[in-house]
């Protein structure tokens, strides 16, 4: 025993270094972590982000440097306070805030004091920067936007947020990410990949060289430049067209799909939302909820399309077979069923398609649907055979083009009556969804998709996704899905009537005075009626005036569609609109300066003031 | 010399673990000590070109302690010990103070500290008076004067202070016991020594249950056998035994430092401080965790580069190894150590004088001292107690202790044949 004590003692030791050091590097992985925490520096080294050029190459958006103060509370020694916020221009208090905050989401990585000086900002704060340690200023690039228009199409690059964080590790704190528009669409074409270098620090923090010589360290990429199929010109005039007046206007390439404008009415311009002033126009934006210059109407308004729904009602007739080209409807003042009545204007009587399309009869087009959803043994049956027709239109759905934001619009199945009548404790027939014949009712669109519809009625019978990438520059090509043709369930021949029909509004339908000298234009006026709430009061204002179009007439080579909310009728504002679109945009010039004039000059503003004036008003005055 | 020299056995396991430890010292202390303002390896203000001079140096002092007349060691044992002891009273009055321990002569621009010789010096005193034909290490009167010997050195090195430094005297209870210490006396410092522990880590009452529970069940296994030893005798054991682990408990709160305590806290996981007291043992801990499998390899620590781990190149130059040389490279070093102690171990056994025994028993439990609180320190199995890891750690004076304690074993192992 005596001879072994040590050596037992000895192996015992071995056995227990043994395991401790087992555990400290095989079992516990925590320390790996712990040992880059501590002893590693991530430093990233951002990029470009793309540039965006409209459809002819012309620049939109290009990029601006700027400044961020940043601050790694860790590092933090005691401060002259007064006098750094004095040079950031900020309160105690906001500082003391700002600090606490950055501090709660890291001790040890970055967080944003201020952001985005400007340069001249920058160089006053610059040299100052060496008294404040845990402060620096991060050089990141900016938006620098050539342009004043498109705000809703190009959206806007901010801070990410914690929630992004968390759901994409590949932010961090104070990195700017595309919201809304093309910029959140595109996001990870534009930005890029950013570098990283991985610095070694020692026990003081100070840097002491790359980590294992760079080995890990990447460099940035820059992003990739992209070309949208608008067309600045005619997106500038656009705006200008609805200044003073809420909607939007939405025009197609018919053949492509490709947008050419998208205006969305009101609208801002996008340097707003760029530097300093950042956050506070954005508020102001923001909470704008009268006005909602940050709602997209063209792709989340959801309307009441009006009569251009008609053209719809017609092919589908047509299809299904119960009405013949040549078949006469009469008209007395409206369409009469059991003891209500769907009024009409004064118009020529009876008539026959073409000439109904011409002068939107109502009486004409509610016969035409009662007997398609009446050719079924049910109203069910009949209501869910339009709505396939309707879908394949695009319509009543997400419509997959590349922006982000979007409703799905609502085309009413069976289901939504058999709910709103309670069936099958109470029958409802083909007359109660009357209104949908003529685009009021339970039918909501959005401006895109009566664009989409108005396109594929130009094709004669498919048309193409919508989209916004004319294409990625260094890359291949856009995704397949925007080259691929979408063909209705309407047989393409039942077109050319309705087509004809489109003409006629301008030859002496409800356009006849707004036609555009030698352009041969097809389109369709609308007058919808519309309610609102304010303060819970159900009331009805004056009519929405809506315009669908295409030109010309036997070679498309523009489709539109125009919303002008409370604008009373269809070819008072809307049908301007939309004849000088296309007139700006095929030829490239104006010649009915009456109508340019009528339009830049007019106001609707009093208009859309009246619900909110408290005092019983007049509509459609 | 070379005479002498030629005829002799030298172990050669012995001098190849020597050699491997102190190549697998210098490459570590290279890596921990080396920076950007480096000027090559010939660059004296470098650490690690230094240790390469100690190295260098200590093959020579080899030379001259594997020449001289193995007799030597044995007879001038005694002028040995008191140069020894003079050299630590020096101290006092002639002593530079680095780091707060006033353990060091001075000498230009390097020193040495005397506490590292004294080792080598006591073992030999210890073993010349076991030695001694009218020594008789079963007698209490003869334990007492080893005793002696063995603490003098260590009273005089506590006030430097170096407690750490001191505290390797406790390894001489190994060749003591081995030449006849009752057993007792090493049951007693285990005992102690878990007690002591087992009061910190649950408190006096948990500890005191224990001790009852434990004293029951050895009664009632004891009942059945023919001379059962009486149950007052149990109780009183116990009841010592629960005195002692109050005694822990006051002697903690109040005699310790509030430095001490925190040592202990820290180990016992405590208290957990990672900035203050705890920053040498977490950031080792780190270190060493992070080697994983294999290591991030010579050179490549990102703990050991950024000087996370003070002393990195002294006394807490195990974490380098385990940082950049994984678990395989620190097992490959524990186990240096203990095929090191194992063979003299070995050695010591066939040492046909009573001398040759003592004094090689005495160096293995003096390396194993040191291996074992310094590696169990870095690792966080110990609180932190500053002493050199033998052969590896930074330093001339460890370095060449170490070397002198070794080689004389070598040496004395080596006449063993020639006098045969």
């Amino acid at each position: 025993m005596r001879k072994l004590l040590l050596l037992l003692v000895v192996l015992v030791t071995g056995v227990v270094f043994a395991s401790r050091l087992f555990y400290l590097q095989i079992y516990d992985s925590s320390y790996d972590k712990l040992s880059q925490n501590n002893a590693v520096k991530i430093v990233y080294d951002y990029p470009q982000r793309g540039y965006i050029f409209d459809r002819h190459g012309s620049l939109l958006v290009s990029n601006q440097p700027s400044y961020d103060v940043m601050v790694i509370p860790r590092d933090v020694k005691p401060l002259d306070t007064l006098e750094f916020c004095s040079l950031l221009r900020i309160t105690k208090k906001d500082f003391i805030r700002i600090l606490a905050k950055a501090k709660v989401y890291s001790p040890r990585l970055p967080s944003v004091v201020i952001p985005q000086l400007t340069k001249s900002e920058y160089a006053a704060l610059s040299e100052k920067m060496y008294k404040y340690e845990g402060f620096y200023i991060q050089k990141r690039s900016l938006r620098d936007y050539q342009v004043n228009h498109s705000a809703n199409v190009l959206g806007y690059i901010s801070e990410v947020n914690e929630r992004i964080i968390e759901k994409n590790p590949y932010y961090q704190m104070g990195e700017l990410i595309g919201m809304g528009g093309v910029e959140k669409q595109y996001e990870d074409v534009l930005r890029g990949t950013k570098g990283v270098k991985y610095i070694q620090k020692d026990r003081f923090n100070r840097d002491i060289g790359p980590y294992k010589e760079g080995i890990f360290d990447t460099l940035p990429t820059r992003g990739n430049d992209i070309k949208l199929t608008i067309d600045a010109a005619l997106q500038q005039y656009g705006e200008d067209l609805m200044v003073n007046k809420r909607g939007g206007i939405v025009a197609l390439e018919p053949n492509t799909g490709e947008i050419l404008a998208l205006v969305a009415a009101p609208n801002y311009d996008p340097s707003l939302l760029v530097g300093r002033e950042r956050s506070r126009n954005f508020t102001k934006l923001y909470y704008d909820t009268i006005a909602k210059p940050l709602f997209d109407r063209v792709l989340q308004g959801e309307y009441p399309p009006g009569s251009p729904f008609k053209t719809l009602t017609a092919l589908i007739g047509l299809q299904e077979g119960v009405i013949d080209l040549d078949e006469r409807i009469s008209c007395h003042g409206g369409y009469s069923y059991g003891r209500r009545k769907l009024g009409c204007h004064h118009h020529a009587s009876p008539l026959a398609m073409i000439g109904g399309i011409a002068n939107s009869c109502n009486a004409y087009f509610a016969t035409v649907y009662r007997r398609t959803i009446d050719k079924y043994d049910t109203p069910q049956e009949g209501i869910d055979h339009w709505r396939e027709h309707l879908l394949s239109f695009g319509l009543g759905d997400y419509m997959g083009y590349d922006l982000p934001a979007g409703n799905k619009g609502h085309i009413p199945d069976a289901d939504y009556y058999n709910r709103a009548y309670q069936y099958p404790t109470y029958k409802w027939y083909s007359a109660a969804t009357i209104s949908n014949s003529i685009g009021q009712g339970e039918v909501l669109l959005t401006p895109m998709q009566m664009v989409n519809f108005t396109a594929t009625i130009a094709n004669r019978g498919y048309f193409y996704r919508p989209h916004i990438i004319k294409n990625i520059i260094g890359a291949d090509s856009i995704p397949s899905k925007y080259k691929e043709k979408n063909i209705t369930t309407v047989d393409p021949k039942y077109f050319i009537p309705v087509v004809e029909g489109m003409h006629d509004v301008y030859r002496y339908g409800t356009a006849s005075r707004i036609g555009v000298p030698g352009i041969e234009i097809c389109g369709k006026t609308g007058t919808a009626e519309n309610y609102i709430r304010v303060d819970g009061k159900r009331m009805q204002l004056t009519d929405h005036s809506v315009f669908v179009a295409f030109a010309p007439k036997d070679d498309p080579k523009i489709a539109i569609a125009v919303f002008v909310e409370n604008g009373y009728w269809g070819s008072r504002w809307a049908g301007r609109i939309a004849g000088l679109m296309i007139e700006k945009y095929l030829k490239g010039e104006i010649t009915r300066k009456d109508m340019e004039d009528f339009v830049l000059n007019g106001s609707l503003m009093d208009e859309y003031k009246k619900p909110y004036s408290g005092v019983p008003f007049q509509i459609n005055n | 010399m070379g005479a002498v020299t030629r005829n002799l056995k030298f172990d050669r396991w012995t001098i190849l673990l020597y050699v491997m430890l102190v190549i697998a010292g210098w490459m570590n202390i290279y890596s921990a000590s080396l920076t950007d303002g480096s000027q090559g390896l010939f660059d004296l203000s470098q650490i690690y070109t230094k240790q390469m001079l100690w190295i260098g140096m200590s093959f020579i002092l080899i030379l001259f302690i594997l020449a001289i007349d193995s007799k030597f060691y044995e007879r001038f044992s005694s002028v040995i010990y008191l140069v020894s002891l003079l050299s630590l009273l020096g101290l006092f009055v002639l002593g530079k103070n680095v780091n707060g321990a006033t353990s060091w002569y001075n000498f230009g621009s390097f020193g040495i500290q005397p506490s590292e010789f004294a080792k080598a010096a006591t073992a030999l005193a210890l073993g010349k008076y076991v030695s001694d034909i009218q020594t008789n290490m079963k007698e209490l009167r003869h334990q007492i004067r080893a005793f002696i010997i063995i603490i003098l050195p260590a009273l005089i090195i506590i006030p430097q202070p170096d407690p750490g430094s001191a505290l390797v005297y406790a390894a001489f209870v190994f060749p003591m016991y081995r030449e006849g210490l009752n057993y007792i006396f090493v049951l007693l410092g285990f005992l102690t020594a878990g007690l002591f522990v087992g009061t910190l880590m649950i408190g006096v009452p948990w500890m005191a249950v224990l001790i009852v529970l434990f004293a029951l069940f050895h009664y009632l296994n004891q009942r059945r056998k023919k001379n059962r030893p009486k149950l007052t005798n149990y109780l009183a054991l116990a009841l010592i035994a629960i005195g002692f682990t109050f005694s822990v408990s006051y002697v903690f709160n109040t005699v310790f430092e509030q430095r001490h305590r925190d040592r202990f806290n820290i180990v016992l996981g405590k208290e957990v401080d990672e900035k203050g007291i705890g920053y040498n043992t977490n950031q080792s801990e780190i270190a060493i965790g992070s080697g994983g499998w294999t290591g991030k390899g010579w050179l490549q620590g990102t703990q050991t580069k950024g000087n996370f781990v003070p002393e990195q190149h002294t006394d807490y130059i195990f974490s380098t190894i385990g940082e950049e040389w994984g678990f395989l490279g620190s097992m490959t070093v524990v186990l240096l150590f203990i095929f090191l102690i194992i063979r003299l171990l070995i050695l010591s056994e066939r040492q046909k004088s009573t001398f040759g025994r003592v004094y090689g028993y005495s160096v293995a439990s003096i390396l194993f001292f040191h291996f074992f609180v310094n590696v169990g320190m870095v690792i966080g199995l110990l609180p932190t107690i500053g002493i050199p890891l033998p052969f590896i750690s930074y330093g001339g004076s460890s370095l060449w202790g170490f070397t002198i304690l070794l080689f004389i074993f070598v040496k004395l192992d080596a006449s063993n044949y020639i006098n045969r």
